[in-house]
């Protein structure tokens, strides 16, 4: 069954393929506005040998990495310190719900003024999208803690730290990697986002200039690398959720936000 | 009683002392890129006037609101269908998880080439930003469908578009609402990015003109604007998806308590 759908699987993506191939040649799109999947592959050819390609590839991933890093450690400090000290949580949630849905992108101009092209500028945007994603997953786990569990521990003397240590984290560690997981996707949206607005070195600025250069194919060839880029951490991040979760997975139920 | 006479304490206390801090840390201050919340504050009615409102911020929003309805109907569509058809999922997963993967920002100077910068370009790239998350939810929702109830039906003979009406798509809807709610986020970055690259009205391109003319007091209320904007049409949804999936919250709950 699983090698039939892998099959099956591979069957869709090369008919997605040829029909790059076919649209443009049969001309039932302009070819200069859609190029063959034969002549993307060949820019793409092209760009892997340019050195200039992998210095973008690099920027791309060092503030997709920095930013998302910089969120997650925030989001669960901030999220655990927002559980642990009691009322702390009901005083926050109205701002929490307030800030949660101001896009990022309206923080570009802002952006821009204060750092310019830099890096500060992309992890700016990074870890302001990317940092709610896993705060709100933790507070969700937080939420999910069994309060005999809770109980049982206190009674046998737990300190503050001991509890939170081996009975809110394990909790709530299927939610962290769920938002970790959420928050990486977003993150390099944002950052590629913010290269191709601001002109930040990396991807999206490659892609900026591949446009108003005229140069399609390139273009194409770099949105797929993007794409890629977008699989490789969507499978990164669930394995590596696997892993830490393998003693869990089966009796997890996934929260949908 | 008590707890009643707190609530209205907790919800505006912080938002209170966070204005605050604000309003005093910034208040003498000379720094050019962080302006005086008083300033901000009083330059706000006069930058959106009601006709700036009907020019800027009203296009925005239709186009907005059309993208995602594009979107909405794209992925609710295509998801029954693939969802429906386990050799149909098989087929389209890969490249599905490809296209998703692509960062929907990067699909602007795409757009551009075949529909130019007008009104269809930002409508369209904020519509194929936002069907992923409905299609792949909905695709979830509709596998999940209770075999239970499938066969009930099929043996009551409800087939067709009885059987979707009926039995799929509300089975299917809580994950459905939550790719939109995801797909709502993904919506207003397009719309702003969309409109930041090349337009002559719109929310994103009057920000980023008060951001190159260094008006920068005007430039803050619009980034308040947006955020006001993403508050509340947040708060809409929640509206509509609480009358919409009221049943679904009622059993959750009735389930959790016995």
């Amino acid at each position: 069954m699983k090698g039939l759908n892998t099959a099956l699987g591979a069957a869709g993506l090369a008919a997605f393929l040829a029909l790059g191939e076919a649209v443009p040649r049969l001309g039932l799109v302009k070819e200069a506005y859609f190029p063959p999947t034969s002549r993307i592959a060949g820019a793409l050819g092209d760009e892997l040998a340019d050195e200039a390609f992998w210095t973008a590839l690099g920027d791309t991933l060092t503030g997709w990495a920095l930013g998302l890093t910089i969120a997650a450690c925030a989001g669960v400090v901030v999220g655990v310190l927002l559980a642990v000290v009691p009322h702390l949580r009901e005083a926050t949630a109205s701002t929490i719900e307030f800030l949660r849905p101001i896009p990022s992108v309206a923080l570009i101009p802002l952006a821009v003024l204060l750092y310019g092209t830099e890096l500060r500028s992309v992890l700016l945007l990074v870890v302001y999208a990317s940092f709610w994603q896993v705060l709100i997953q933790v507070l969700y786990g937080v939420r999910d803690v069994d309060p005999v569990a809770e109980e049982t521990a206190r009674s046998y003397g737990l300190g503050p730290w001991a509890r939170v240590r081996h009975v809110l984290w394990p909790t709530a560690l299927p939610y962290v990697m769920t938002g970790v997981r959420l928050a990486a996707a977003v993150a390099l949206i944002l950052a590629i986002t913010a290269e191709l607005v601001i002109g930040a070195p990396g991807l999206g600025s490659r892609i900026a200039v591949a446009q108003t250069s005229q140069a399609v194919p390139d273009m194409y060839a770099l949105i797929v690398v993007t794409g890629l880029l977008g699989l490789l951490i969507n499978v990164g991040a669930r394995s590596v959720e696997r892993r830490a979760l393998a003693w869990h997975q089966s009796v997890r139920g996934e929260v949908a936000v | 009683m008590r707890r009643l006479l707190l609530r209205p304490v907790y919800v505006l206390a912080l938002p209170a002392v966070l204005v605050l801090v604000w309003w005093l840390a910034s208040d003498g201050s000379t720094d050019i890129y962080w302006p005086p919340l008083r300033t901000i504050l009083r330059t706000f009615p006069d930058v959106w006037t009601g006709e700036r409102l009907r020019a800027d911020a009203l296009p925005s929003v239709l186009r907005l609101g059309a993208g995602y309805a594009l979107a909405a109907v794209t992925g609710v569509a295509l998801g029954t269908v693939i969802g429906s058809y386990r050799r149909v999922r098989a087929v389209c997963e890969p490249v599905l998880e490809f296209l998703r993967a692509v960062p929907p920002p990067v699909l602007i100077p795409v757009i551009m080439l075949f529909a130019g910068i007008g009104d269809t370009m930002k409508i369209v790239v904020i519509a194929s930003g936002c069907v992923w998350p409905v299609l792949l939810n909905t695709v979830e929702g509709v596998r999940a469908v209770d075999s239970v109830m499938t066969e009930t039906a099929r043996s009551y003979g409800i087939t067709g578009a009885a059987r979707l009406r009926h039995v799929v798509l509300p089975s299917a809807s809580p994950q459905i609402f939550a790719g939109l709610r995801q797909a709502l986020s993904i919506g207003i970055i397009l719309m702003v990015i969309s409109e930041m690259f090349a337009a002559s009205n719109g929310l994103g391109f009057t920000i980023v003109q008060f951001q190159r003319g260094f008006a920068i007091p005007d430039m803050w209320t619009g980034i308040l604007l947006l955020g006001l904007l993403g508050f509340l049409l947040s708060v809409v949804f929640q509206l509509v998806e609480r009358r919409v999936l009221g049943w679904y919250h009622g059993l959750r709950a009735s389930t959790r308590r016995s």
